[in-house]
């Protein structure tokens, strides 16, 4: 079968390029790490590759806010490109620092939420953690790519000091979830790897950083970009969690990333 | 036009972190305190543009309030707080940066923070918040109301260079002139320098003279390491040895030759130690101090330990892969009144150096995966920030022979005047007017700039783009340049060198130590294929100049001679140093043991070296990579600590995975220098084990933090602890591959706790196999591996239960067998859990075994002609405590021998139990619940 080319965008202080990676080629798809500098100059283009995972770190170290400045660059120099992407329902991923890019970019959650009433902030402990988690993937997100996994736990490691996702009016939540736009929730730890499907209620360290609803990811309306805090990435093999409760790989997610690509 | 843009984040954490602060320096009135982030921006924009620069940039709707052109209205009082003027404001780089992006009329920034503070609060409590909480004065400065905004100007040098004339100086005049330059040397070596410059009949310049300091300082050149020392040892008999010693890194070196393991690619000669990972890979490791820097500025000063480290890998063209940071702090509850002034307290210093620590690793990407953190009173003024590093880099792969003709190139951040003197700075004592005197020996880091030269260097590398690289650290370019162009000469020219801010002298350039360089070696012809590679990864490359040939060191500013000096002066003019060490073994104690109960071991599981740290482990990412495969917190509920980390580098072939462990006992040291080397080797090496390292392939790093050599005392306990250690690599086999002194960690004559920091690295050979101390099931039998001692001296019983005892445990002498047993065991599947006792001895292995488990513990203690007291906490090496299925016993007993012995097993239950002998019928004598143990060593965490 062929390997979709898979866009992985590099800015200045990316870290979690490389597992992005290693991820999306164990789950069958060609990964391309490519600097952002060679994308603005033309070498590489956004049009030639299937689909585009943002990977998380810290680009440009946090300025202008999480995020930030990569959105800012985003929006500015590749503005059509990604609208093309939208359009043709190509899988966008974001991971952590990557969410943080589609969200303050306005790709997430996308025209509906305009003017902006949701975004990401610091944790409520008011600073990075780095935890293993468990996430759901929601039913209720039934337009996206993820949904051939809806119902899955995944368990894998948060690492950020800035992904509580926060919102100006509690009502937005409701609609979200109606719009089918709350991707993975925080999850109570179970014991076993059956899902438990007992929500983490707010309550640390199940929802790590106080996030609304215990919102973990969100995908826009259409279903194509979707985005997450924790890093499933890290959890594509089995001896990476050996301690614990176990089993839960992050892999099916890049499986699912990777046939929508298809 | 300068308009003032204030944003506030209603909900920002950072406002609830000052008033919780508050208390804790003394200011109890703060109800609430809302933190403003100021911005001054400069230029020409309409008021359109100041609407697109706050909605896309500025300003989150959901989050922030935003006010424009508007004096802020105080309420309460109010403090602004801005970097000094040559202090990287990132953030107004930044927003400059973004106006550009968005196409803005060009524009400068300057931003500050502002903290509006409600609440009864007099002038002193304000003028107190500032100084302890909201500022730090060593690179901000701080007002009550609103502070004017001081926009970075063009970065221009002041070229010029001073000659200082030395012949007529007499030797008081040359120590005055060392002390008020900050240039740490003695009277022998200015001697030697006035010698030079007479016979060449000329003057040195500020330059010659500052380069000199830094080639020759402790830090750069370990000149009390290489000295030639008389110990005068006086035993607890009475006894007294006189020995001499022929220089003390060449002693570790020996060893190391003498050793020579097949595995061992390189040791000492470089900024990293290196051994074999696998076929293809070998693993570099190195681990530094930062400790003056973090005394005064916490959280730069660990960032940069951070940094300086990571790039010591780099500067053997390794890829860094995961960072280590162990951690010795004052109490964090010393009563404000015991602070010695100009110091800062020991909350604050932790906070920063946390802060400082993880915004480094998290930002360059790499698990912070193992270290530990030790309070003590001995370190309040003079805390310690061992920070390490860990990188991969393909066999064979690194170049280290520069050629004539060769460019010399520095890659990475531009220069200011940070850390001038650093490297000097570190040989120097400190007290109250430290700060004043060296403020600018502190750095800040940019992570992110370092973060481009690790993938610039990793591709330059597998592309052959350079000949020779080292890292730019102490002494910034004139340490890098002059040791690399050590046999040819160099000649460079600094005008080239991009600057952050003017007003720089040409001396200052090349001294700066500034953060995130490295100088490589490229030919000519390489030089195009290196430049496009920068840019397309955003980093700065400066072409300095070349090296000659000459055998001179030749630094110019564009026509201004700089300096012009013989490398053969440089780097052999150093005179040896003879000294002087004294040690005398204290006299053995009669102690008095209490009687043991619960509150004993719940005591010891509370006590700060004990207890949980996962409230600072949590704030390192470790598990970026992808590769953690025993992480520092394990179990079910991931808060039993960890014995080492297992780590599988990402894109290695096979199932070989790396270990690193450590040890540390600075308690031991206070009464047994020596000894402490080969308990902190028997601890870094058993917990290495513990998770599945083989014995056989391991190697270590020695990291030694002490007072003032050149006084006799400090010095002799430095000679004791540099004999454990070629003791112990000689028992334990296992070469030091590199190591690092930090000297005169002294406040007005006080000095630390001789401490030594052993750190190892192992392989695990198959990461399958690897375990932890948390795997254990219900019915497993427990061993004990090892023999208890009756010495009580330098155990944490001791002193938490003020019992005075002096005397050490006794190092083990053929410690290899029982690892090796232990070892066969865990590859043999055998061991299902395994958990190394030291501080807090058998009591508290036990207990964060069966919390880490979550299982209960039953346990028979051995007697061994102890009390069981001294049996439940003593402290002896070689200890380990494991678990294996009833069913494998014999096949246990046939690989352990006499090494180990069934003294308990796992329970179902919730409690964990010592008996004086097996049998549920027997007398209890210490008996914790679960969630007793898990409130003292966790807190507050379900149990």
């Amino acid at each position: 079968m062929t390997r979709p080319p898979v866009l992985i965008p590099h800015a200045s202080g990316t870290n979690r390029d490389q597992e992005a990676a290693q991820a999306v080629e164990l789950a069958g798809g060609d990964a391309r790490v490519v600097h952002v500098n060679r994308l603005r100059n033309g070498e590489v283009s956004f049009a030639e590759h299937a689909a585009i995972l943002l990977p998380g770190g810290f680009s440009y170290g946090d300025a202008l806010g999480a995020g930030g400045r990569l959105a800012l660059e985003l929006r500015t120099w590749f503005a059509d490109e990604l609208e093309t992407a939208v359009r043709k329902g190509r899988p966008i991923l974001g991971i952590c620092n990557g969410f943080q890019v589609l969200v303050k970019s306005g790709l997430l959650p996308g025209p509906s939420d305009m003017p902006r009433q949701l975004t990401l902030t610091e944790n409520s402990l008011g600073r990075f953690e780095c935890r293993w988690v468990t996430l759901r993937v929601e039913e209720s997100a039934a337009n996206s790519w993820i949904s051939s996994i809806a119902g899955s736990v995944i368990r894998c490691p948060i690492a950020h000091g800035e992904g509580k996702v926060a919102v100006s009016d509690d009502s937005i939540v409701p609609a979200l979830h109606d719009r089918g736009q709350i991707a993975f929730r925080y999850q109570a730890a179970g014991p076993s790897t059956a899902p438990t499907h007992q929500a983490a209620e707010g309550i640390y360290p199940a929802n790590p950083n106080g996030s609304v609803a215990d919102i973990a990811g969100l995908c826009d309306e259409g279903g194509s970009v979707v985005g997450l805090m924790p890093h499933p990435e890290d959890h594509v093999l089995d001896w990476q969690r050996r301690s614990g409760p176990t089993g839960g790989l992050g892999l099916p997610l890049f499986a699912a990333f990777v046939e929508a690509a298809r | 036009m300068t308009l003032r843009i204030d944003v506030t984040a209603i909900d920002d954490p950072e406002g609830a972190r000052v008033v919780a602060g508050a208390p804790l320096v003394g200011v109890s009135g703060l109800s609430r305190c809302t933190v403003t982030r100021v911005h001054h921006v400069d230029g020409d924009l309409s008021d359109d543009d100041v609407e697109r620069l706050c909605s896309e940039v500025l300003v989150d709707p959901v989050v922030d309030t935003v006010k424009i052109g508007l004096h802020p209205q105080a309420e309460g009082r109010a403090v602004e707080v801005a970097p000094m003027p040559g202090v990287t404001d990132s953030d107004a780089r930044e927003l400059e940066q973004a106006a550009r992006l968005l196409g803005l009329p060009p524009v400068r920034v300057a931003t500050a923070r502002r903290y509006d503070l409600v609440g009864h609060l007099d002038d002193n409590d304000v003028a107190v918040l500032t100084r302890r909480l909201l500022a730090n004065d060593t690179i901000e400065h701080a007002l009550e109301g609103e502070l004017p905004p001081e926009f970075a100007g063009a970065a221009e040098a002041h070229v010029h260079v001073d000659d200082l004339e030395l012949e007529e100086l007499s030797d008081s005049e040359l120590l005055a002139l060392s002390k008020q330059r900050v240039l740490s040397l003695d009277l022998a070596e200015m001697r030697a320098i006035q010698a030079h410059f007479v016979a060449e009949r000329r003057a040195p310049t500020d330059a010659e003279l500052e380069t000199l300091a830094q080639t020759w300082s402790e830090h750069c050149v370990h000149k009390t390491f290489r000295a030639n020392i008389q110990l005068t040892h006086t035993a607890s008999d009475g006894t007294v040895t006189l020995s001499e010693h022929d220089g003390l890194l060449p002693a570790l070196r020996d060893v190391t030759e003498e050793l020579d393991p097949w595995w061992l690619r390189s040791a000492f000669v470089d900024d990293a130690g290196i051994i074999a990972f696998d076929d293809e890979y070998d693993l570099a490791f190195k681990v530094e101090t930062h400790n003056h820097p973090s005394a005064l500025e916490p959280f730069g000063g660990a960032n940069t330990g951070v940094g300086g480290v990571v790039r010591d890998v780099i500067g053997v063209s390794a890829r860094p892969i995961a960072c280590t940071d162990v951690l010795c702090f004052g109490p964090t509850d010393l009563p404000d009144d015991e602070l010695p002034e100009g110091v800062l307290h020991p909350r604050r210093i932790r906070e920063g150096v946390i802060a400082g620590v993880g915004d480094y690793g998290n930002k360059l990407g790499l698990p912070t995966v193992n270290g530990t953190v030790i309070y003590d009173k001995g370190y309040v003024a003079n805390p310690l920030v061992y920070c390490g590093a860990l990188g991969l880099l393909p066999h064979g792969s690194h170049p280290t022979q520069p050629l004539v003709g060769d460019h010399i190139i520095s890659l990475g951040g531009r220069v200011g005047r940070d850390g001038i003197h650093g490297a000097t700075f570190s040989s120097a004592g400190m007290d109250a007017s430290t700060v004043d005197t060296v403020g600018s020996a502190v750095q800040i880091g940019d992570p992110i700039t370092e973060k481009g030269v690790i993938e610039v260097i990793e591709l330059a590398r597998d592309t052959k783009l350079y000949n020779a690289i080292t890292d730019c650290g102490a002494g910034g370019l004139s340490s890098a340049v002059g040791e690399m162009g050590e046999d040819l000469g160099v000649e460079v020219d600094l005008a080239v060198v991009p600057l952050k801010y003017p007003g720089l002298q040409p001396w200052e350039i090349w001294l700066s130590e500034a953060q995130e360089r490295v100088v490589i070696a490229v030919s000519p012809d390489k030089l195009t294929e290196l430049a496009s590679l920068c840019e397309s990864w955003d980093v700065e490359p400066t072409d300095l100049g070349t090296f000659t040939g000459s055998e001179r060191l030749v630094v110019r500013h564009g026509d201004t001679s700089v300096v012009d000096m013989p490398m053969a002066f440089l780097h052999d003019g150093l005179p040896r140093r003879e000294m002087v060490g004294v040690w005398v073994d204290p006299a053995p104690v009669a102690v008095t043991t209490p009687e043991i109960d619960a509150a004993t071991v719940l005591g010891l599981l509370a006590h700060p070296d004990v207890a949980s740290k996962e409230d600072i482990v949590r704030r390192f990412d470790h598990e970026v990579r992808g590769g953690t495969v025993v992480r520092p917190y394990v179990g079910p509920h991931a808060d039993g600590p960890a014995d080492a980390a297992v780590l599988k580098p990402l894109g290695t072939p096979g199932t070989t995975a790396a270990v690193l462990s450590n040890g540390i006992c600075p308690r031991v040291g206070r009464h047994d220098p020596w000894a402490m080397a080969l308990l902190a080797i028997d601890e870094a090496v058993r917990n290495l084990v513990a998770v599945g390292g083989d014995p056989d392939r391991v190697a270590v790093l020695d990291n030694f933090c002490w007072g003032d050599p050149t006084k006799p005392d400090r010095l002799g306990s430095l000679v004791r602890a540099v004999q454990g250690c070629t003791d112990g690599a000689r028992r334990y086999a296992m070469p030091f591959i590199s190591g690092k002194d930090s000297l005169f960690n002294e406040f007005d004559g006080e000095a630390i706790p001789g401490t030594l920091l052993i750190s190892a690295l192992g392989l695990v050979p198959d990461l399958h196999q690897a375990i932890d101390s948390a795997g254990m099931q219900v019915g497993d039998e427990l061993w004990l591996v090892g023999r208890g001692s009756g010495a009580l001296g330098g155990s944490l019983a001791s002193e938490l239960f003020e019992l005075g005892a002096t005397e050490v445990p006794t190092p083990l002498d053929d410690p290899l067998p029982r690892y090796r047993a232990v070892h066969q065991a865990i590859r043999g599947g055998l061991i299902t859990a395994a958990h190394d006792c030291s501080e807090g001895g058998l009591a508290v292995a036990a207990a964060e075994m069966a919390i880490a488990a979550r299982r209960g513990i039953s346990i028979a203690v051995p007697g061994e002609q102890l009390d069981p007291f001294t049996a439940l906490v003593n402290e002896a090496p070689g200890r380990l405590l494991v678990s294996a299925a009833a069913a494998d016993r014999d096949a246990m007993g046939l690989v352990l021998g006499d090494h180990g012995r069934i003294i308990g097993e796992v329970t179902d239950g919730d409690r964990i139990t010592f008996r004086r002998k097996a049998g549920s019928e027997e007398p209890v004598l210490v008996e914790l619940t679960m969630v007793e143990a898990v409130q003292a060593n966790v807190g507050g965490v379900s149990p």
